[in-house]
């Protein structure tokens, strides 16, 4: 057992880094070592530049979202509709996608990247008040996170009339109080304004246009913010240097499972392949106790699997989403071929299923029967039937082919993420994903556990329908 | 059973301050509650209620939405042990065996002196250290079947208490926000214009 001086998981290398550059210090939390490196002066910059120009500078950069949808963050904030105020920032730091881990090392270890970040998109998408919700189970990260904000307030870098100008912001700090389905931006709005986190149906509920208090919000992802220091810093172009033209600067992955050095990388976005995080040297070192690597999960518990052959992949979110699955929150699960394949998959729907927040009748209901019938075939006790039950209940959820690795092999053709669905959310499909990606590319593995059909009276599956 | 005592409804009234309508400090008030009691009490409920301006059934409403909050007096350390997919594939199910055996109960369950309640738990963002667990949401990662013994042995003789709070303590820095700093809560009844430092782009560009 590791009991940490301070927190743990990121692994350094020569790597270029832009959100992770202050993690070798022991100290990278406090804000003497943030003023000692840099710290503010992307603030600085942007003040000096009128709000329009920073904003510009932001889009240029096409520094895309990290939160999961990857969309142009600069293209997100000139969403709002014109001359609609106040707008508000809410900051989503709800991290619990399974695998995902990144924003917590973020927020606990260079909390006043984040603060800043904020104050610039504040400043630069003419923001009102910004509300930093961090997930609640997080206590070390909150802890840090009020520190900073503490400190940044008495040394004038938050507050009334920063740094002497005209920019007057407040920062507010929110603590979630454990439920998944509130990463969800529009659930994260309901649940700050201190309701039960449902999502909300979009449209008409876009943040941008309807959010928070029924205002435009914008709602960005801990690590998205944190890249604003450097881009109002060094500009867009030094951002644009690095990674390529559709996936600029860095991104942190998590890669965890069955390989030699699990841990959170910050990689060049865009070149960087599934098989150098995998098998490098400065990464992962390979496939524990000379194993052979059966199955990945390339984006976070959502995303549809990934086999060996897909391996030479990089990590860019429009190949991935072609090649049937996504890059998600940069998530990586690895599986060797010790890995019991419908059990893995179990632990993904019980997630999915018992995260449903019961407003869609077939991620409630059909999240519910995926894993109940998942659970009586890792049992044992399965007929051949359920495994065509699984695949009908999750026709309900996401109608239509399901994108996954196998699509080609199986003379399918690769459905593009997103895929269709039957819900409010993407939490009903994700139930399903684990599914359809074990049974559809281990067929074999299940057939091994289910019992020949037996005579057995079926229940009518009849969940189609619900919200869309 | 409590309502708030005094120093926390002086803290409950500088957080309801912060935002634009005051039930968006419900959760955090509920966080109160239970730091205070160990669990949320139906005094403190109401008493959180009248400090909003909701009825006591919508604070119920909302708290119960979210695994944290327990409606119930619990064990003094919340044990959750994750068993989503990077942490199962990595063992911990023989971590959960463990902690069941070593305390007595099941997942679920809390020990008849109050010390100990264990919960199956989902992923902690901690997934390249599995497996891991949280006790009252402080994290131990990589933890081995004997260790998980070892360390359940050290609590209940009290070694960790300066490092582990009893239930309910989350974060034990708060954020306040000095008065003469502070730019209050932008209510949208008050204000509707731009902030005063925007600009935009003198034809056309950005807005
Ligand atoms: C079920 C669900 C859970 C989500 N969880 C998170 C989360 O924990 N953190 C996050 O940043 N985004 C999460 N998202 C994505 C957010 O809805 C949103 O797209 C994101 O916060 C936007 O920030 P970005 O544009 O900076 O990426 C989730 C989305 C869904 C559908
Ligand atoms: S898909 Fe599931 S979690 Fe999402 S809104 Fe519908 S019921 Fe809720
Ligand atoms: S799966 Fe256990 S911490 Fe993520």
């Amino acid at each position: 057992m590791t009991t940490y001086a301070w927190a743990p998981g990121f692994i350094a290398g020569d790597r270029p880094k832009i959100v992770t550059s202050r993690f070798e210090y022991e100290d990278s939390y406090t804000i003497e070592r943030y003023l000692a490196t840099g710290g503010y002066e992307g603030l600085r910059a942007a003040l000096a530049r009128p709000s329009y120009v920073v904003h510009d500078e932001v889009r240029a950069s096409t520094l895309l979202g990290r939160g999961g949808a990857g969309f142009p963050a600069g293209v997100k904030w000139g969403l709002t509709p014109g001359g609609v105020y106040p707008r508000y920032l809410v900051v989503n730091g709800d991290e619990s996608e399974p695998g995902t881990y990144k924003d917590r090392l973020l927020m606990e270890r260079d909390p006043h990247q984040l603060i800043e970040g904020c104050l610039i998109a504040c400043y630069a998408a003419g923001l009102s008040q910004c509300f930093l919700y961090i997930r609640g189970e997080m206590a070390l990260a909150q802890e840090r996170v009020a520190q900073a904000l503490n400190d940044a307030y008495a040394a004038g870098y938050i507050g009334k009339n920063i740094l002497g100008t005209n920019f007057s912001i407040d920062i507010v700090l929110h603590w979630g109080a454990g439920a998944y389905v509130v990463g969800e931006e529009t659930a994260l709005i309901e649940s700050l304004e201190g309701n039960r986190g449902m999502p909300r149906l979009k449209p008409p509920f876009f943040p941008a246009a309807i959010g928070l208090y029924g205002q435009p919000t914008i709602v960005n992802n801990v690590e998205t913010l944190a890249n604003l220091p450097f881009i109002a810093r060094h500009g867009a172009s030094d951002y644009t240097a690095i990674g390529t033209e559709t996936s600029p600067g860095t991104r942190m992955v998590a890669v965890s499972g069955h390989v030699k050095r699990p841990g959170v990388y910050e990689i060049v976005n865009g070149t960087t392949t599934f098989r150098d995080l995998l098998y490098g040297e400065e990464f992962c070192q390979g496939i524990r106790d000379g194993n052979t690597l059966k199955a990945f999960v390339p984006g976070g518990g959502s995303a549809p699997w990934f086999l060996p052959d897909q391996l030479d992949l990089p990590f860019e979110g429009r190949l991935v989403g072609a090649a049937g699955s996504m890059l998600g929150s940069g998530a990586i699960m690895v599986m060797d071929h010790t890995t019991d394949i419908p059990a893995a998959a179990l632990t993904l729907t019980n997630f999915y299923a018992h995260e449903s927040c019961g407003k869609c009748v077939p991620c409630r209901e059909g999240g519910t029967w995926l894993m109940r019938i998942l659970q009586r075939v890792v049992d044992g006790h399965g007929t051949t039937d359920d495994l065509e039950l699984l695949l009908e209940v999750g026709e309900s959820i996401c109608p239509g082919d399901m994108p996954h690795a196998a699509s080609a092999e199986l003379g399918l053709d690769a459905t593009p993420f997103p895929y269709k669905m039957t819900t409010i959310c993407f939490v009903g499909p994700s139930a399903y994903v684990p599914v359809h990606s074990a049974l559809t590319l281990f067929r074999s593995e299940f057939e091994a556990l289910v019992a020949p059909s037996r005579q057995r009276t079926r229940i009518p599956v009849t969940a189609v329908g619900g919200a869309s | 059973m409590p309502r708030l005592n005094e120093q926390n409804t002086a803290l409950a009234a500088e957080i309801i301050a912060r935002y634009p309508r005051p039930k968006s400090a419900l959760i955090p008030l509920l966080h109160l509650a239970q730091e205070q009691d160990g669990w949320v009490t139906d005094e403190a409920m109401r008493h959180i209620a009248d400090l909003v301006g909701v009825t006591p059934a919508e604070v119920r409403g909302t708290g119960t939405f979210y695994e944290m909050f327990q409606f119930e007096p619990i064990g003094r350390y919340l044990i959750n042990i994750c068993g989503t997919m990077s942490c199962a594939l990595l063992g911990a199910d023989e971590l959960m065996r463990a902690a069941e055996e070593e305390l007595g109960i099941h997942a679920g369950g809390t020990t008849d002196d109050g010390m100990f309640t264990l919960h199956r738990a989902e992923c902690q963002a901690a997934c390249t250290e599995a497996p891991c667990l949280q006790v009252n949401y402080r994290y131990r990662f990589r933890v081995t079947p004997v260790e998980i013994r070892q360390f359940i042995r050290e609590i209940r003789a009290g070694q960790h208490e300066a490092e582990i709070p009893s239930h309910g303590t989350l974060a034990r820095i708060r954020q306040h926000i000095p008065v003469d700093r502070g730019v209050g809560a932008v209510d949208p009844a008050a204000v509707n214009e731009a902030p005063v430092w925007v600009t935009t782009a003198p034809e056309g560009g950005a807005s």
